[in-house]
């Protein structure tokens, strides 16, 4: 978030209530397509698809994110590439 | 603004519970180095029955109880409890608490230009969690069963069915990560928002730059051992199954839990954390390392960039060559190949460093003075730390190699007359900036070379009892036949072990006596260029009366056509 | 963090970097937190591919009650983040009801966590039954471990703490900013445990 001004919150709460939105309705459809029995590797990718999405939504808007200073990319990168290195070289063996 | 609100403070609140970064710098260094001393006690112990099996311990033996020492003999559980507990203890609350929370709560901020850590009051909780940590820790050695026994990589199955000393060792272990964490979080934030105004990060002294990169690494690679330890906990108080396969037979009797369980598991996430655990405890020492070479040589490090990149690369790749240590686990080659690559390549920075160390020598006007002492020492024993690790890099030695005194003797050489010899020459080189006092000169080189001829004389041996084939973990090594004909390096380690023990008393004088008795000098000694040597000695609280400007790089020794052969960072700009 | 040894950039960013210390460290904390939650999730993955057979979440575990702790989490970090947005529009009493929503939100999927454990405890479901009830119970526990937290947290904000709003509002919103910033990423390692753990 770069302004404090009153418009540009008022703009915020808007966008807010939006991702509010997005993210109820996404939890209802990732519920639902639990329901039809996919095969379990699709059903795998459709479900952290759908996380993958709300989790981009709240770390993009309520957690500003999405405009964030370069210094919070900086610190985040590494611990994103780790926990990759983690998930993957550990699920790999 | 910097002056205030130190004076009128009760005793308990200016140095028991104080959230000044001197104060806990030094509250770090004391605990750390007393711990030093108890783990190293503990192998003295140790050592008595590797050189003497089954033989009474002479003058102490019959003061430990029956549960401990029968008759003075030392007991096999006795043993893997001192074992497990020397190295948990000189690791994690030895050298880590030294060399982080001592010398960079101590030197980062003063060398930064900065009044005080970002976060005091979490620096104040987090020495007290590492505190409490401890306390746990050793208070293990009091419970039934004793103290953790299962090695200090504590591997599950037998960790997990260990006595309840190795509770104690998982709660005392979550206290030391949250502390870690909190103190990482503080040093990140500290060195990137409260440099003084013209330190930009090319010129941040090389010690500072070491710490930073340590700090990412302890942020990022203690959680999954948090993670492992939550489950070894659950394993142990809930009986889940995480580390536990299904049909594990104890004792005899098929185990009652569930099983399904993997303790791979286990030994990736602690290695996850353990490998680069192993820079945590070399970087620190490296940036100590390369503030006394500059300093003690007149002459600016070599290649400073060099040595800034070659620390960020070892931290990166530092996540990725974890699974070295576990060529023997039957992982698959392909895992294999991955890490023997990765290790290979890590090992690259390493020789850049040692290399620009030993480059910066060339040519300078070197002062013999008892931290350069250590700081020269330092080089040939990384060097033989590190070059020894190849093998142990590669899977198809390390077959052989794995688990025998050699890798006890590479990792040793590292951290012991490695780091520790970083560390020495690190008290040596600021005491005076935390007293106002200089260390004895002639104490010191005492400490110096006796502790030199003893460090090589407990390691050197380890190598060829490890090429024998010598387990690291046996409780009596004569009772196979191929240990035999070393047995009389055993003999000889001991006693260079109890020596080397004598060799510190002169530290011990020496550190504690200067406080009081030490002779009087400037904030500069050492006449060297860094902040820190600008501010008074002792630091008062907010560390500078008037926030410090920089102007130039870290090592601005010699300068040509300079009045004096040092140039403070702080100094204006065309000051000669 | 009182500022009695002049420390800058508590309550305004640092010129260069453009953020507050406390900003800084909190994302470093959360940087953390990832490889926390990492190093679990990895574990799943180990535990799940080495076993020989793996329940389904849905068949065991109760859907629809989790999937109402989704909707209360996810409102959570809405009303989370509206409380910060009150105070950048100067309205303190906003704030607080909008606190107090969430500090509320974050007992009720407590509330309703504790009546899915009570029914699992009940069926003999314990951690030790199986290696899914392990990471099930493990998860969910660290999980509502760092709910608790948050409800202290902001407990403190809400009454205390907030004191600060009229010393110092620039800091107080910055520490409001931190608290959300850690209740939202609270809510992020939910949305993930609850297909992971429930659906798949």
């Amino acid at each position: 978030m770069s302004g404090h001004t009153p418009e540009e919150i008022h703009h915020h709460v808007k966008i807010y209530i939006r991702v509010f939105a997005a993210l109820a309705a996404l939890t209802v459809l990732t519920v639902g397509v639990s329901y039809i029995k996919l095969p379990v590797m699709a059903a795998i990718l459709v479900a952290l698809f759908i996380a993958t999405i709300k989790s981009s939504l709240v770390a993009a808007f309520f957690m500003h994110l999405a405009n964030e200073k370069k210094i919070i990319y900086w610190i985040l990168l590494p611990a994103v590439a780790f926990f990759l290195v983690l998930l993957v070289l550990i699920s790999y063996s | 603004m910097s002056e205030h609100a130190s004076h009128d403070l009760p005793f308990w609140r200016k140095y028991i519970f104080s959230t000044d970064h001197k104060v806990i710098g030094i509250q770090y260094l004391i605990t750390g180095l007393l711990f030093l001393l108890f783990g190293f006690i503990l192998m003295l112990i140790l050592r008595w029955q590797l050189a003497y099996p089954g033989q009474p311990l002479p003058f102490i033996g019959h003061l430990f109880p029956e549960s401990q020492m029968i008759g003075g003999i030392m007991l096999p559980e006795f043993y893997y409890q001192l074992g497990a507990m020397h190295g948990t203890i000189m690791v994690f609350l030895g050298v880590v608490p030294v060399a982080v929370g001592g010398f960079g709560n101590f030197v980062m901020p003063l060398q930064i230009g900065a009044p005080d850590m970002a976060f005091p009051k979490l620096n104040m909780m987090s020495y007290w969690l590492y505190f409490i940590g401890a306390v746990i820790m050793i208070a293990s050695f009091f419970v039934p069963g004793g103290a953790a026994q299962s090695g200090w990589t504590s591997y599950p199955p037998l960790s997990n069915i260990a006595s309840v000393g190795q509770t104690f060792w998982l709660v005392g272990m979550a206290f030391m990560i949250n502390s870690s964490l909190l103190g990482s979080i503080n040093f990140i934030t500290t060195i990137i928002q409260l440099r003084a105004p013209g330190l930009t990060f090319n010129r941040l002294p090389f010690f500072v730059w070491a710490q930073f990169v340590t700090s990412f690494l302890l942020l990022l690679a203690f959680p999954p051992l948090m993670a492992a330890s939550v489950m070894q906990l659950m394993d142990r108080v809930a009986h889940t199954s995480f580390f536990m396969p299904t049909g594990l037979v104890v004792n005899g009797a098929l185990s009652s839990v569930s099983g399904g369980g993997s303790p791979l598991l286990w030994q990736h996430l602690f290695w996850f954390l353990a490998h680069p655990e192993v820079y945590v405890l070399i970087l620190p020492a490296m940036g100590i390392v390369g503030e006394i070479i500059a300093c003690n040589t007149r002459k600016p490090l070599y290649g400073y960039k060099a040595l800034v990149y070659s620390v960020i690369y070892i931290g990166v790749l530092s996540f990725v060559v974890w699974a070295h240590h576990m060529f023997l686990t039957g992982m698959g080659t392909t895992m294999s190949a991955f890490f023997q690559v990765t290790t290979m390549i890590i090992s690259i920075p390493s020789v850049v460093i040692l290399t620009t160390f030993v480059l910066s020598l060339w040519g300078g006007s070197i002062r013999f003075s008892v931290p350069m002492l250590f700081a020269l020492a330092f080089l040939p024993m990384f060097g033989v730390g590190g070059l020894t690790g190849l093998p142990l890099g590669l899977a198809t030695a390390d077959i052989h190699l794995h688990d025998t005194y050699y890798v006890i003797g590479h990792f040793h050489y590292v951290v012991a007359p490695g780091t520790l010899f970083a560390l020495f020459a690190g008290v040596y080189y600021w005491f005076p900036k935390a007293t106002g006092r200089m260390m004895s000169d002639k104490l010191g080189r005492i400490h110096f070379f006796l502790s030199f001829i003893f460090m090589n004389g407990i390691f050197l041996p380890m190598f060829i009892m490890g090429l024998a084939g010598v387990s690291r973990r046996l409780y009596d090594p004569t009772q196979f036949a191929h240990n035999l004909s070393t047995q009389p390096l055993n003999v000889v380690m001991s006693i260079s072990a109890w020596l080397l023990g004598l060799s510190q008393i002169p530290f011990i004088i020496n550190f504690f006596g200067s406080i009081f008795r030490g002779k009087k000098v400037d904030n500069n000694p050492w006449k060297a260029t860094t902040l820190e040597w600008t501010a008074p000695s002792p630091p008062p609280h907010g560390n500078f009366a008037t926030e410090p400007h920089v102007h130039r790089g870290p090592y601005e020794y010699s300068v040509p056509g300079a009045k004096q052969d040092f140039i403070p960072q702080s100094a204006p700009e065309g000051a000669r | 963090m009182s500022g009695d040894s002049g420390i800058r950039y508590i309550s305004h960013p640092h010129p260069v970097t453009g953020v507050t210390n406390s900003k800084l460290g909190i994302w470093c904390f959360l940087a953390s937190e990832v490889m926390l939650f990492g190093g679990l999730f990895s574990a799943y993955i180990l535990l799940r591919m080495g076993a020989a057979s793996w329940p389904e979440g849905s068949a065991i575990l109760n859907v629809p009650l989790a999937t109402l702790n989704t909707m209360i989490l996810i409102t959570s970090s809405v009303t989370m983040v509206m409380s910060w947005a009150s105070l950048a529009l100067k309205d303190f009493k906003k704030y607080r009801w909008f606190m107090a929503v969430t500090i509320l939100l974050g007992l009720a999927f407590l509330v309703v966590k504790g009546f899915e454990y009570a029914h699992k405890f009940e069926h003999h479901h314990t951690p030790s039954t199986n290696t899914f009830y392990a990471i099930y119970f493990t998860l969910t526990g660290l999980h509502g471990l760092h709910v608790l937290g948050g409800i202290l947290v902001n407990t403190y904000f809400l009454f205390p703490g907030s004191a600060l709003w009229k010393k110092d509002p620039d800091q107080f919103m910055g520490r409001i900013e931190a608290a959300g910033l850690y209740w939202h990423f609270v809510d992020l390692v939910w949305i993930f445990l609850f297909p992971v753990l429930y659906l798949l």
